[in-house]
């Protein structure tokens, strides 16, 4: 019998001949982040932990409240600075060089197909769209860093089969569109504690951009990896970036999956998740005819915060205004997006139609700073989660849509169908 | 490793936004875990966390935990919580739960056998979960004795573990 891609990739990084679902392992990660530094170096110190694995393997810095709004904020700053010196960090990235580590990640080639990654943050199942098998952690970051080794289960691994091709940014129906269409259709566990893996011919259709917001939101679904084969616009992606040989893997044809659903691309609509969960999502024309009132629509995240994104949303506010009682935040995932913005005029527009234009941060998506929602208040978000409070008070309503979708919904004041500008 | 205590009933997909507000504890990168505690639940249910006493017990349905990575295992236990019951409980939510010695455990069908206030005995080593309010029980997936996961809770979390592990490597590079 076969193998999945994260049974491949999981053999590898444990050095055994092979792996099966339900075994315990050890795995020797590829690379790892840290993001902030609250009590990291006082934790470090107590274990007795004085240098990391591989300094060059740590990438290190504060995407979440950049640049510090308190000075809680400023001090835990001041920590990570020194973590970084103290601990000899080469891959360090100063607020104005700086993203949001999930966009920086695959950006400055620390991953390359194959690769197996733990990493902090939730949302580091982004890289699986690059063909990694890539989890999240938390607490046993002082683990990867003093030993570069997790343990693991090794998960049952189940495919969503993706045929016909998707619509695509010239629609309007990206692969935001595909992840909450996923997560409504299957429910926001079908993926708890499994391998993810996205196959067949409708890949190809997908752009990277859209790839990666699918693998980013697969923890949404509870993967623990969510992959995509490598093709050749993976390895176009990466081209210059990769610091190693890409070591792709592929699914054997006789491989075992717990479970396997066919995803249809080519009909598929905009789709829109209702307060409070992910998994209520509903295509946007059974929502649009509602009319309902928005205060707040922002096109960011590590979800929806690229330029295939923002260039989406200029599209649409090409010699429009946002709305009168709207505020539209936008906020790049990196730096380096703030820049292409810039390069291809896309801030022009978005200023001329009377947007907020930020720096690169999380900010508003989990709550904490630069968008904050207030009792009452209804934001569209090309973001990722829309658990009540997640944005702030516990009394707002966030609707989660693709950033063609939120910048339809700012012209117009009301979540709407993007398609109308079409 | 076996508790009983009075249950705290919650549904499903309880986010760890839930648990761990992001406006109140995460813009607060100074906030100990017992003031955040104290936060716990304010969207959901208001008052909760200082309802709590020592000892309690958490049953819950699918998906506990689901969402951020954030810490939100620890406020749980600043508030005296002794271990979490769930039909199903989120990856990251178990990882960070094991990763500092807070009993978590995954049990199929155990929302159904319980109303909140009832009297629970749950036996983390076995897997067994009793109502002893209402004599029944139900069967959970208790960890393999020879797992990472099980040594790292029975060593009352990764800290402990860790240092026990370096140390070793110390004496015998």
């Amino acid at each position: 019998m076969g193998f999945t891609m994260a049974e491949k990739i999981l053999a590898r990084a444990s050095g055994r001949p092979q792996v099966r679902p339900g075994e315990y392992i050890w795995a020797r990660v590829d690379g790892t982040a840290v993001i902030g530094g609250r009590g990291l170096l006082a934790r470090l110190r107590s274990l007795g932990v004085h240098r990391v694995w591989d300094p060059d393997r740590v990438y290190v810095t504060e995407d979440h409240l950049a640049p510090p709004p308190s000075v809680e904020a400023a001090n835990a700053a001041v920590e990570m600075r020194r973590f970084v010196r103290e601990f000899g960090i080469t891959h360090f990235f100063e607020w104005g060089r700086h993203g949001i580590i999930h966009e920086l990640f695959p950006h400055h080639g620390y991953l390359a197909p194959g690769d197996f990654i733990a990493s902090i943050d939730s949302h580091s199942t982004s890289y699986g769209c690059f063909n990694v098998a890539s989890c999240p952690i938390n607490e046993e970051l002082p683990l990867v860093l003093a030993t570069g080794e997790v343990w693991l289960r090794v998960p049952e691994s189940i495919r969503f089969v993706l045929v016909g091709r998707l619509p695509g940014p010239e629609a309007f129906v990206v692969g935001k569109d595909v992840i909450l269409h996923i997560a409504g259709t299957y429910g926001t566990d079908v993926g708890l504690y499994r391998s993810v893996e996205f196959v067949g011919p409708g890949v190809a259709s997908l752009s990277m951009p859209s790839r990666f917001t699918i693998a980013n939101m697969g923890v949404e679904i509870g993967a623990k990896f969510a992959i995509f084969p490598c093709d050749d616009q993976t390895l176009e992606y990466l081209r210059g970036k990769m610091r190693r040989e890409p070591r792709p893997v592929s699914p054997d044809p006789d491989a075992s999956y717990a479970a396997t659903y066919t995803v249809d691309l080519t009909s598929l609509p905009p789709y829109v998740a209702l307060p409070h969960d992910p998994g209520n999502s509903v295509p946007v024309d059974q929502v649009a005819p509602e009319r309902i009132r928005i205060d707040q629509a922002f096109i960011g995240s590590c979800t929806n915060g690229r330029l295939e994104d923002f260039r989406m949303a200029a599209r649409i506010l090409k010699g429009r205004q946002v709305h009168p009682q709207v505020r539209l935040l936008c906020t790049p995932a990196s730096q380096e997006v703030w820049r292409q913005c810039l390069e291809e005029g896309i801030w022009q527009v978005l200023a001329d139609a009377g947007a907020l234009i930020t720096s690169s941060t999380c900010g508003p998506c989990p709550g904490l700073h630069m968008g904050v929602l207030g009792d009452g208040e209804v934001c569209i978000s090309s973001s990722n989660r829309n658990f009540q409070g997640r944005m702030g008070s516990p009394k707002a309503f966030i609707y989660l849509a693709n950033p063609a979708t939120v910048a339809a919904s700012a012209v117009l004041g009301y979540i709407a169908d993007p398609r109308v500008f079409l | 490793m076996r508790f009983q205590g009075r249950v705290w009933l919650f549904g499903d997909n309880i986010s760890t936004d839930l648990i761990m507000p992001g406006h109140r504890v995460l813009a607060r990168p100074g906030i100990s875990d017992r003031e955040a505690a104290q936060f716990c639940m304010e969207a959901n249910r208001p008052g909760w966390a200082q309802q709590v006493t020592p000892g309690d017990i958490i049953v819950a349905g699918r998906n506990f935990g689901c969402g951020s990575s954030r810490p939100a295992a620890r406020l749980l236990k600043a508030l005296g919580i002794s271990c979490v019951v769930a039909d199903s409980i989120a990856r990251l939510f178990f990882r960070n739960s094991i990763h500092i010695g807070f009993p978590v455990l995954i049990c199929p069908g155990v929302s159904r056998i319980f109303q909140e206030g009832d009297i629970a005995e749950v036996d983390i080593e076995t897997g067994r979960v009793r109502n002893l309010t209402r004599g029944v029980e139900v069967q959970g997936e208790p960890l393999p004795k020879d797992s990472p996961p099980y040594q790292i809770l029975m060593a009352g979390g990764l800290d402990p573990y860790l240092k026990a592990r370096l140390a070793g490597e110390r004496r015998s590079p």
